[in-house]
């Protein structure tokens, strides 16, 4: 048996070494490259800035799907989970799949004819703008907030693992390159670098799985029986993961659903020409990341019997350098060095995607929609959405460091549940419930996101794992099987209890522009 | 609204592209529903069926995992394949109405 702390020390990781920090910079300057030939490329308008001109092609935006979905969560916490919990770690990524399809059968076509800028602008389209818009804005808001703090307070302490800097100096690198990309090149230069982004992950985990495999003669059955006879044939069976069915139900919901709400998410379909290519991004998004969900699982029980469970730990108690410290032992510092650049590429795109989705929101809904009533110049426009990019990086870097330390897990969640409650219904009922009016819509955003918000508060996450109580109030990890009805209740009262008429003709006349794009096109320039 | 975009609202073609895209997305729905659901409440309910083996090592459960996601996967393919060969025909043929 090895002593692990002499196998620690073959990991070159955390200490700035030429491998990592070449390849680090190599991924700084083709993204930066990547923003120049963007910001060349682009217009000094809020149509050019939210949504890159529109003119991104299917496969394009399918690529940059999977570069804003796949998050640094994603590719080293799935991958730790597999190597130190085994079964369990696989049936959560499947979970993480399975939104994409509900997501182009439910929304992506309407979304992508009826909206403009944000998913506010399509729940907002025939109500009325300012009470929605406002609704909206702050429900996309808590989603963004949610999940850009847990990604910045990873993002901090991945960084301090990978290249040794400290952790408030790799949240403010990640704040400012994010913004230097965003402000030079807005939405067109955020897609290239979830492109980029996207290409390299899919080929770093690619190559890693491909090394392993061939150390199992290409059969995974052998790779399977390497940690079956280490750790037992358990690692290949369910674990306590999923304990009821209630709360298999519930975690379900959240992940399906939440897709259809993540602001981030939804705007990626106003950067494609049509409802046409809206579907193409959708069918390649869902091959990427189908694809990457399907061969993490070799990577995490590769790390489990090429790195052991022992050593994982021995790093980090969560099992994020997994996967590094695998590329390491399968690669040597050079590709261990590929690996620690591709998630740090990988972190960048994320917080950039969410910021601009913030400035939309902020600038685009609260600013425009309703504080300045609709009406502002071209100008004003783009400028607001530059000035709200630049305060939310500012927040976003401030979360970062203020969270240092704490536990954030429960932050994705809850940016899932409340996307699953509060912005999914009201854009879904708006989009095929013709009754639907502004009262409805209101209370339907307000319920759902108040209830999923209370519901984890007091569940498992936050009042036993952070706030320390014995037992929680309410039993699941995640609320949508309560909160996710209870919007639908919200948003039909509403609508009975104050009707809106003009709605319901606009209703009619809106069903050519949601159904057959009509009228879409016009309405993109201006 | 003009007098033809009226018409084309009205019209049953119309109305029956509507209706027939609703029932295909939640067939599917419903479909990756049962596919997704059945797969964790399988876990939830019967830990055991996952873990028969059908190699020396290789159980059920490690090739139902991928299969969820191939699945999804296929729903997906198959909504744009109608999507593209039903759906955007007829909208091209309605468009020319207008």
């Amino acid at each position: 048996m090895d002593n692990a702390a002499n196998v620690v020390q073959q990991f070159s990781f955390g200490k700035p070494n030429a491998s990592s920090i070449t390849f680090f910079f190599i991924v700084v300057f083709i993204t930066l490259f990547a923003t120049y030939m963007a910001a060349k490329r682009s217009q000094k308008t809020a149509s050019s800035y939210y949504t890159g001109g529109g003119g991104i092609s299917g496969f394009q935006n399918g690529l940059a799907l999977a570069g804003d979905y796949m998050s640094a969560a994603s590719f080293l916490g799935i991958s730790g989970m597999v190597a130190l919990k085994g079964y369990d770690g696989v049936i959560y990524a499947v979970g993480w799949l399975v939104g994409w399809p509900a997501l182009l059968f439910l929304i992506a076509e309407p979304l992508r004819n009826l909206g403009k800028f944000s998913f506010a602008d399509v729940v907002a389209f025939r109500l009325n703008q300012k009470p929605i818009k406002t609704a909206a804005a702050i429900g996309g808001l808590l989603v963004l907030l949610s999940y850009t703090t847990a990604q910045m307070v990873g993002s901090g302490s991945l960084i301090k693992l990978l290249f040794g800097f400290s952790y408030e100096l790799s949240v403010v690198i990640v704040g400012i390159a994010m913004l230097i990309y965003l402000l030079l090149g807005g939405m067109l230069a955020t897609t290239w670098v979830q492109i980029i982004k996207a290409s390299l992950l899919l080929a770093g985990v690619t190559l890693i799985t491909i090394l392993v495999l061939a150390k199992f003669n290409f059969n995974p059955g052998e790779l399977y029986g390497a940690v079956s006879q280490k750790y037992g044939q358990t690692a290949l069976e369910p674990g306590g993961f999923i304990k009821s069915g209630a709360d298999a139900f519930s975690l379900g919901l959240a992940l399906m659903l939440g897709l259809l709400g993540l602001p981030h998410i939804l705007m990626r379909f106003f950067t494609v020409p049509n409802a046409k290519e809206a579907r193409k991004s959708i069918v390649w998004a869902t091959t990427w990341i189908g694809y990457f969900y399907i061969i993490i699982p070799i990577v995490g029980y590769g790390a489990t019997v090429l790195v052991t469970r022992e050593t994982i730990t021995s790093i980090d108690k969560g099992g994020n350098m997994a996967a590094v410290m695998l590329a390491e032992v399968m690669g040597g510092s050079a590709l261990m060095g590929f690996i620690s650049a591709v998630a740090f590429a990988t972190i960048l795109a994320v917080v950039a995607g969410l910021t601009i989705a913030a400035s939309a929101a902020l600038a685009n809904d609260l600013w425009i929609g309703v504080v300045k009533g609709g009406k502002a110049t071209e100008t004003e426009k783009y400028k607001s959405a530059k000035t709200a990019t630049f305060i939310y990086g500012i927040i976003a870097i401030f979360l970062g460091i203020s969270f240092k330390g704490q536990n954030v897990a429960f932050l994705v969640g809850l940016a899932f549940a409340v996307a699953a409650s509060a912005n999914f219904p009201a854009l879904f009922l708006s989009i095929v419930w013709k009754k639907f009016s502004t009262t409805g819509a209101v209370l339907s955003i307000l319920v759902g996101g108040l209830s999923a918000m209370i519901l984890i508060i007091i569940g498992p996450t936050v009042w036993v794992d952070v706030l320390k109580h014995a037992a929680p109030i309410f039993p699941y990890k995640f609320p949508t099987i309560f909160s996710l009805p209870l919007a639908f209740i919200a948003g039909w009262i509403g609508s009975i209890i104050a009707p809106d008429l003009k709605a319901q003709e606009l209703f009619e006349d809106e069903k050519l522009r949601t159904y057959l794009g009509v009228g879409v096109a016009d309405a993109h320039d201006h | 609204m003009d007098k033809k975009q009226k018409e084309v609202l009205e019209s049953e073609r119309f109305k029956s592209l509507v209706r027939r895209k609703w029932i295909v997305s939640y067939v599917l729905l419903a479909l990756l529903f049962l596919v997704y659901y059945g797969y964790i409440f399988i876990i939830a309910g019967n830990k055991a069926a996952l873990a028969v083996k059908i190699g020396e090592y290789t159980n059920v459960g490690l090739i139902l995992g991928p299969l969820v996601i191939i699945i999804s996967w296929g729903l997906t393919a198959f909504y744009v394949w109608w999507a593209n060969n039903t759906y955007d025909k007829e909208v091209e043929e309605l468009k020319k109405m207008l």
